[in-house]
Order: structure tokens, then sequence, then C-alpha cells
């Protein structure tokens, strides 16, 4: 399997009014063709900032993608592309779906005509070469009476629908990465789970390497094959699903997984809370940017930032707690135990 | 089509604090549609318990929350609140009523007024009903109140939008608990957090309601969250309750096809779980609340449907202790 | 290991650091405005141009102490000099002094109907919000029919009636413009009744006194703010056009427009004439409409960073 997507020492800053925020402050991490990769992480951790530089939609200013920064497409740097190049790569062989279909759909275009659009962008072809296709994309992606829907417009579709409708615009091209921005956020669970199908329906279908970027761990362990958990504009742990959701080493991780409540488990468990809120990208804190959050902060956490430790294969985590110097303690005991349970 | 009132615990040693007959909540949007939002739903609240109100988009669970504590006006039904039907309530009743009775909205960006201070924010109950009796006083019990949601005394004179998600709705909370309520309706107060913060409110609102003794009406849409923190479950579906039995009961043994779908539909993280569990897929879109059609609303949805279903809407029935279930199956 | 090693692996936990401070210190959404104001370059140099003429509109006309109304027929006309910094006018007065006496007028006039306007618009657009129903319908329709008159006729018409002075001239003026301002009242005051924070205020007990003093005018000042910057340019402007065409104030009344009128028919031979008071217009004209603009970004929450 090839490498897709590389992504290497990546960092973001926003200039604002305040200052710089550092939303993404160095974050390497690598996609094979056809694997998914979850990113997951709190608002403000800069998950939708990494996905959109690799779209190149970081606008400059008032975002500046720090020099070092690299992001290569089979082969290719993204950040080095022309316009003309940027316009092949985006949409073709790159899509993006977001959060709230209904913004993101052009509301005077018909749904037909914007996949069109897509289609005829990339690739010169007869119109009606592209109406079959548009037509075939609506099928794939289950809206029924396609012939009758082609021609409607968005707000005559309901959530769900709409949000086939731009996998379809997205996947008209047959891109080879498709990156979700929390696609089922702001749907109703029933319709969260056709969605989460569809979307695995289809890469296995046509070969899709998929970046989902969600804070829903349940759909998480759904779909995704690698994990990266991202705090504060950094990667704190990379692994196989298997790997994060039973092995986790990074105490945020942990601390995540706890916090969530499990429908299945038969006893009422308490929920772990992180206290706090993450740090101001404005002024980071010179260490762990977790470390005024953890329970098993060190005073070395607080000056330095970890370095990479890598456990078995590709689970890689940043936390000083792995360093041979450091006490060896046993996070899983990880509870609430500050609250009372029933 | 009157409902046969439920039939009250023996073995439950607390008064019932809210009661819901047959509530029935109509729009008129004009050009002859109606949207029901709520229609003809009924149950009771015992003091101190939580009972949690979960479903999809246009289940009306919002709606039913809002009229049962007077924000909006009934059109069928009553609402008695320790024997007082809320919508009839003048003067001191009145009065004593939105002193006792709160709401935490879902909003945390909307549902503070971003012209006011915190401490004003907080203090609007107080200053309503004259609880503070001097200044010094009204700015202790601010001050008191922000460390009880977990806040600091130099949060008072800032302003909401200096705050998160999270700080914000621990605002809204302190605002509720301002006026020393019995009863809170929490409408959604977690939708809009990040997970992590979502836990923090949880359980600041579990504390809560073991240190001061209240009763929650929680509505929201994450099952999960609501099965977490409900002692019972109602499970709404485009205006009617489908289900209602303990949050227990509720997961370990779902009656209504209805319920059995969306647990099947959460996604639990374990991939273990996920990747060996069977799903059971609930059919097409969810219609509008707009001019539904006769008989059971989720029959064109449901795997089950009889020719029955068409017809005749089913009524909610105990078919097991206090669990109760609206549907032709049983 | 050595002991410096062993004392940065110990463990101290997240206990003693307070997780809730704000760093930044405390800004409130005037001060936040009035900082994205004072960045708009243009927006600031028509403030202190405004504040130049409030100033000159206020001291102007007994700056130099020259006698404006009686006529000194040995220097009617003369250029701009250094006695005269504006020149005379046909009848030997101080074109200076009666510019500024001119400019006086009109601000005035302006001001006082943008008040009424506001006055009137807001209760009435607000009070059709609150109540809803009949009684906004009603009120609706009445509105209707006063924008369905073209205002200037309007306008001319009342002065017919009432006669060619400053009283007259304020009502001729303000009488359809309030229209417009209960009309955008009525859109905020919806939007903002319907909003959640009225709704938890309802919740707790608030009388509709207190939501509407508390909530929703805290709101909609703002949106007042601008109307004023956008109103006040233009009855400058129509009183002018009005005074011009005879229609407004007449002499001995002074006024811009009035001015303008009398430099318009000799400006072929004494351009200066003309020229002062149609300057004075412009600029303040333009200053109040660069301020508006500026105003229209600082106070719009959407721009905020």
């Amino acid at each position: 399997m090839g490498k897709l997507l590389e992504v290497n020492n990546l960092k973001v800053s926003y200039h604002t009014y305040a200052g710089e925020v550092q939303s993404v402050r160095g974050v390497d991490f690598s996609l094979c063709e056809g694997e998914t990769l979850a990113i997951v992480g709190e608002s403000g951790c800069g998950k939708s900032v990494t996905a959109k530089s690799i779209m190149g939609l970081i606008q400059t200013p008032p975002g500046e993608i720090k020099t070092g920064s690299k992001i290569i497409y089979r082969s290719k740097s993204v950040l080095d592309f022309n316009k003309k190049q940027l316009l092949q790569y985006r949409g073709a062989e790159s899509s993006m779906i977001f959060q709230d279909a209904l913004t993101s759909l052009n509301p005077t275009m018909t749904v037909g005509k914007q996949i069109i659009e897509n289609i005829t962008t990339h690739n010169k072809v007869k119109k009606n070469v592209a109406e079959e296709r548009a037509m075939e994309m609506l099928k794939l992606v289950g809206i029924p009476d396609p012939e009758i829907r082609i021609k409607q417009y968005p707000h005559e579709f309901s959530g769900g629908m709409r949000q086939r409708v731009m996998i379809a615009i997205a996947l008209a091209c047959n891109p080879k990465l498709l990156i979700a921005d929390e696609p089922t956020t702001s749907l109703d669970v029933s319709i969260q789970a056709q969605i989460i199908d569809l979307i695995v329906e289809l890469q296995n279908k046509l070969g899709t390497a998929v970046i989902l970027i969600t804070h829903d761990l349940g759909v998480v362990a759904r779909i995704a094959k690698n994990v990266i958990v991202m705090y504060s504009g950094k990667i704190m742990e990379y692994g196989s699903c298997d790997d994060i959701f039973y092995n986790s080493r990074h105490p945020y991780t942990r601390a995540l997984l706890n916090s969530v409540p499990r429908i299945d488990l038969k006893n009422k468990q308490d929920l772990f809370q992180i206290e706090g809120t993450p740090p101001d990208l404005l002024d980071p804190p010179k260490g762990c940017p977790f470390s005024t959050r953890c329970k098993y902060c060190m005073n070395i956490c607080l000056e330095h930032e970890a370095d990479k430790i890598v456990f078995d294969g590709d689970h890689f985590a940043y936390c000083w707690l792995y360093d041979s110097r450091a006490p060896k303690v046993d996070i899983t005991q990880q509870n609430g135990s500050e609250v009372n349970g029933d | 089509m009157v409902v046969k009132l439920m039939a009250i615990e023996t073995n439950s040693k607390k008064d019932i604090i809210l009661e819901v007959k047959n509530l029935k909540k109509y729009f008129y949007l004009g050009k002859k549609q109606i949207l029901k939002a709520v229609d003809d739903v009924s149950f009771s609240i015992r003091e101190g318990e939580t009972l949690g109100m979960v479903g999809e988009s246009g289940c009306g669970k919002t709606t039913c929350g809002r009229t049962c504590i007077g924000l909006y006006d009934k059109t069928d039904g009553e609402v008695l609140y320790k024997g007082q039907d809320v919508h009839k309530m003048t003067g001191k009743n009145r009065t004593d009523f939105t002193k006792e009775v709160q709401v935490i909205f879902q909003d945390p960006y909307a549902s503070l007024n971003p012209r006011m201070t915190v401490a004003d924010i907080i203090a609007e109950g107080i200053d309503i009903h004259h609880i503070a009796e001097n200044a010094k006083d009204r700015r202790d019990r601010v001050y008191n109140l922000l460390d009880l949601v977990g806040l600091n005394k130099e949060h008072a004179n800032r302003f909401v939008h200096e705050f998160s998600g999270g700080q914000r709705q621990r605002i809204g909370i302190a605002r509720a608990l301002a006026v020393e309520p019995k009863f809170i309706v929490s409408d959604e107060p977690i939708s809009a957090l990040d997970v992590s913060v979502q836990a923090q409110i949880v359980n600041l609102l579990i504390k809560l309601q073991k240190e001061m003794d209240l009763t929650y009406l929680f509505i929201a849409h994450d099952l999960s969250m609501v099965k977490h923190i409900s002692d019972r479950v109602i499970v709404m579906y485009l205006g009617s309750i489908v289900e209602l039995t303990t949050s227990y009961e509720l997961y370990e043994k779902p009656l209504h096809p209805y319920t059995k779908g969306l647990l099947s539909a959460i996604p639990i993280p374990s991939p273990k779980i996920e990747r060996t569990r069977q799903r059971i897929k609930l059919l097409g879109d969810i219609p509008s609340p707009i001019n539904l059609p006769d008989g059971c609303r989720f029959k064109d949805r449901c795997h089950f449907s009889k020719e029955i279903c068409k017809v005749e809407r089913p009524l909610l029935k105990e078919i097991e202790k206090d669990h109760y279930v609206a549907c032709h199956l049983f | 290991m050595n002991i410096e090693a062993l004392k940065d692996f110990e463990i101290i936990g997240c206990e003693g650091t307070d997780k809730n401070v704000i760093s930044r210190p405390t800004i409130t959404y005037w001060q936040d405005a009035w900082r994205r104001l004072k960045k708009n370059k243009i927006a600031i140099t028509s403030i202190l141009v405004l504040i130049a003429l409030a100033v000159l509109v206020i001291i102007g006309p007994t700056m130099r102490h020259y006698d404006y109304i009686s006529i000194k027929a040995a220097e009617k006309n003369t250029a701009p000099n250094a006695k005269y910094w504006f020149g005379t006018d046909n009848l030997g007065r101080d074109l200076y002094a009666r510019t500024w006496l001119g400019a006086r007028v009109s601000m005035t006039v302006a001001l006082v109907c943008t008040a009424i306007q506001i006055l009137i618009g807001s209760i009435y657009g607000g009070t059709m919000a609150y109540l809803g129903g009949r009684t906004d319908d009603v009120m609706m329709r009445i509105i209707e029919f006063m924008t369905s008159m073209p205002s200037l006729l309007v306008t001319i018409l009342v002065m017919l009636v009432l006669g060619n002075n400053m009283f007259a001239l304020l009502i001729a003026l303000s009488v359809t413009s309030w229209c417009e301002t209960a009309r955008q009242m009525r859109g905020l005051i919806l939007q903002l009744k319907t909003s959640e924070y009225v709704l938890a205020a309802r919740a707790l007990g608030a009388s509709p006194k207190r939501i509407i003093i508390k909530h929703l005018i805290p709101n909609t000042l703002g949106i007042l703010i601008l109307i004023t910057a956008s109103s006040i340019p233009t009855y400058i402007f129509t009183e002018a056009g009005l005074s011009f065409l005879g229609m407004g104030l007449q002499p001995p009344d002074i006024s811009l427009g009035i001015l303008i009128s009398f430099g318009q028919q000799s400006m072929d031979f004494y351009p200066y004439q003309l020229f002062y008071p149609a300057l004075i217009l412009c600029i303040t004209v333009l200053a109040f409409n660069l301020l508006g603009d500026g105003l229209r970004d600082a106070l719009d929450p959407r721009l905020r960073q």
C-alpha cells in the first residue's frame, strides 16, 4: 500500500487583533491508500485547521502556514501548488465534506447542477456525460428517485439526505482522499448511523482513503483503522483503533475514554471529568499542553514538551510518563473517584 | 381518546411533583397546516427523581418541556405542579412557581444576555423576587453560586463572551439555582458542549441534585447520557411517548421497535463490540411533524408494521411493572 | 540519576492550578467596538472633522464679532480677504458668520428631527413587535399607508399648510421618516423577543417591563446608533434642498440651503458666495456618512475575531 498522504511538522497560526493564535503546533502523520484515519479532540484542538491545510483552504492572511511544514500528497508538495494545480487537486484528488450540509450547499443551485459543476471543473466532458454521472452518484449514495431529486434544491431535502448529496458531490470525481469534518455531528442518531454506513460502503466500493474528524468516540470505534488524538494543536497519541481504545497510554486519551457514558455497561459507572478548559492558544504553555489538567503532571511536564515514545508497531504517544526516569504509574486508575456514584 | 392515567407506584415514598395529563401542543402554521408537536402525552415525575426524555428531531421533547413549565401555552390537557394547574396560575401562585421551577437551556451562547455582566445574569432571579436583603447580600449570594458551579469570584464582573461553552453553561446553571428551585427542566444542557466538558456538567448536575434535593426533567437526544443520569426514561417519537421505563430496563429489554432501532444506531466506543454487533437498521427518514397521518406514527419505518398500525394509533399501556409501551405488537 | 532529574519526574498532579482563570482583561461590547473603530482611520478622521465642525458651529457666528444682520451697502460683495474670511454677500453681511449660523440651523434641524424619528420609530416599532397579533397588523397597515405616499410631496404639503417656519419644517421632515425606523425596530425586537435569554428571563418570572428595559433595549442601542449616524446627513441634505427650492425656511432665517440658494443666483460673478456654504454642507454630510460606515463595521458582532 503506497503512502497517499504525508504530513510533516505542520504548523499553522492565525494572526488576530489579540495576537498570534497557534492553532496547529507541529503535527506529523501519514495515510495509506484506502485507509480510514480518525482525528479526535476537543474543539479548538486544531483538527479542523489540519484538515483545511491538507485541502489548501487556509486563507493567508490571516492564516499562516509556517515554513518547515510539509504536506505531501502522492509525492507532490501540496503547499507548493500553484493555482492551477490546486484547482485540479481540490475536488478531484482530495475532497471534503462538512458538518452542516445546509450551509455548505449553494441554496440557489439545483443539486444536480452542483454535482455537475464538480465534474466539469475537473474533467472536459460533454454535458450529458456529466449528467449521467451525476445521476449515478445520487444512486450510489442511496437517494431514492434520483431522476426527480436531481432537479431539486438543497432546502427540499432532509438533513440526512443533504449530507448524502454532499457526499455525492465530493466523490463525483472519484478522489483518492475524502476528508469528513464532523459529518454526523448535527444529525439525528438514526440518520447518523445511515451516513456512517454509507461512508464505509462507498469507501469499500471506491477505495477512497478517509480522514474522519470527530469528537464522537463511538463513531471512531465503528469505522476508524487508525486514530490520532489531538490536544491544543499537537498530537498526544497515535495508534490503531484497538490500541487507542484498549491500550491507550496517554492520560488525556484515557481521560477522554472515561468521560464518555457507555450505554452498554450494566452498572452505573462514574463519569470521569477532566477539570478546567483547554489552554489559550494565544499563549500556549511551555511544556506539555495537557499538563495543567493532568493528574500525573510532573515538574518536567511543565517545562518541556515530551519526546515521542513509540510502543509496539505504529502506536506512539508524547508523554513523560514513559520516560525511563519517570515513576511507574498505572493510568487505568483514572476513574471518577471525585464523584460519588450510585 | 383519553389515555389511562399511569398507575402510581405504591412502593415509592415520594410524592408526585409534576403530573402531565393528555397534554397537547399544536402549532397552527396557516394554510390548514398543523404541527402537532406534542400530541396527547401523559406522565408524572416524583420528587427527587430524574426523568429523562429522549428522542430525535421533531419528537417534541423540547416543546413538551417548555409547555410543562408554562413558557408555551397549551392547546389541551393539563399540567399540574403540586396539584395546581400550571397554565392557570396567577399572582402569588405564579410567582412562587417561577421560584420553584427553573430551566437550563441548550445553547450556552444564546441563553445569556451578551450585554449583562455575569453577576447580573446570575442575580436576575434574586432581583426579580427580592431574595437578597441588600447589595452585599446579593453579592455574597452570587459568589456562593459561582463557587457552587465551579467558577471563580473574579468572573462576576466579566462578560459572557469571555467564557467557553462549558463555563457559560455553568453560569446558566447558577442562574437557575439562584432562586432556590425544587424542580429543574434541563433542556438539552450538554448538546452544544464538547465531549469532555459534558462530563463536567453532568457530574455537576448530579452533585447538585444530591446536595439540594432537586428533581430533574432531563431532555436530551444523547441516549447514553440520558441513561446515565436518569432514573426513568421516556422515549418520544413525533409528539407521542412510545416507551417509558427505568433506564436499566430501557437498555436491557427495549420493547418498542423504535427504541430498539435507536439503541442499535448508537455507536459504542469499543471497536470489538462495534465490529461484531448485530444492528437493527431503521429505514428511511424521520417524517415531518406537519400534518401527520392517521395510525401509528412509526409505521413507515417499522419492520413489524401491520394493518392495524395504519389505522389506529396505539395507546400507552403498562406491559410489565413500570414499563409502558405504545405499540400494537403488545 | 542526579537529584535534579528525580525531582523533575515527581508527580505533582494538577490540584493546585486554577483551571478557570481567564487571562485576558475584561472587555465590554462597547469597549470592543470602540477599539475596532479606533483602528479605522477614516472613521477617526470623520470624528475629528465633526468635532471641529461642532466647535465652529457654536463659536463661529460670534468669533469675529462682525454684525451679520445689518446691511452695509458699502461692503457688499467683497471677495474673501483678511477681514471677511468668506467674503460678504450682496448686502454686505459677513459670510463667515452667516455660514456657521446656517450650519447651526441645519444641524439643529437634523438633530431634532433624528431624535423625533428615533423616539417615535422605536416606541412604535417596539410596541408592534412586543404586542404582536392584531395590534401588529393594524399598526403595520398604518405604516404601509404612510409610506405609500411620496415623502417629498408630504413634506411640501405640510410646509404649505403650516407655513415656512422652523416648527413646520421639523414636523414636515419627520412626519414620514419614522416609518422606516419603526419597521427596523420591529424586525429587531421580533428577533430578540424569541432569543433564549429572554425566554430564560420569563422563566425567572420577569415582568414585561423588566424584559423590555433590561434585555431588549440594550441590545437595540447598536442599531439605533447606526440609524442616527445615517439619518443626520439625510436631514441636512433634505433641508438644504427644500430651502434651496424655497419650500423650506425663508429669509431672514438662515440655513445652508438658503445661503446656497443665494449663492447660486450670483454664481457667475461671486462664486465664493456659493462655494463656502456648499463646501461646509458637503464636508458635514461626508463626515457623517463615513462615520456611519465605520460604526457599522465596528458594531457588527459577526466581524468580531
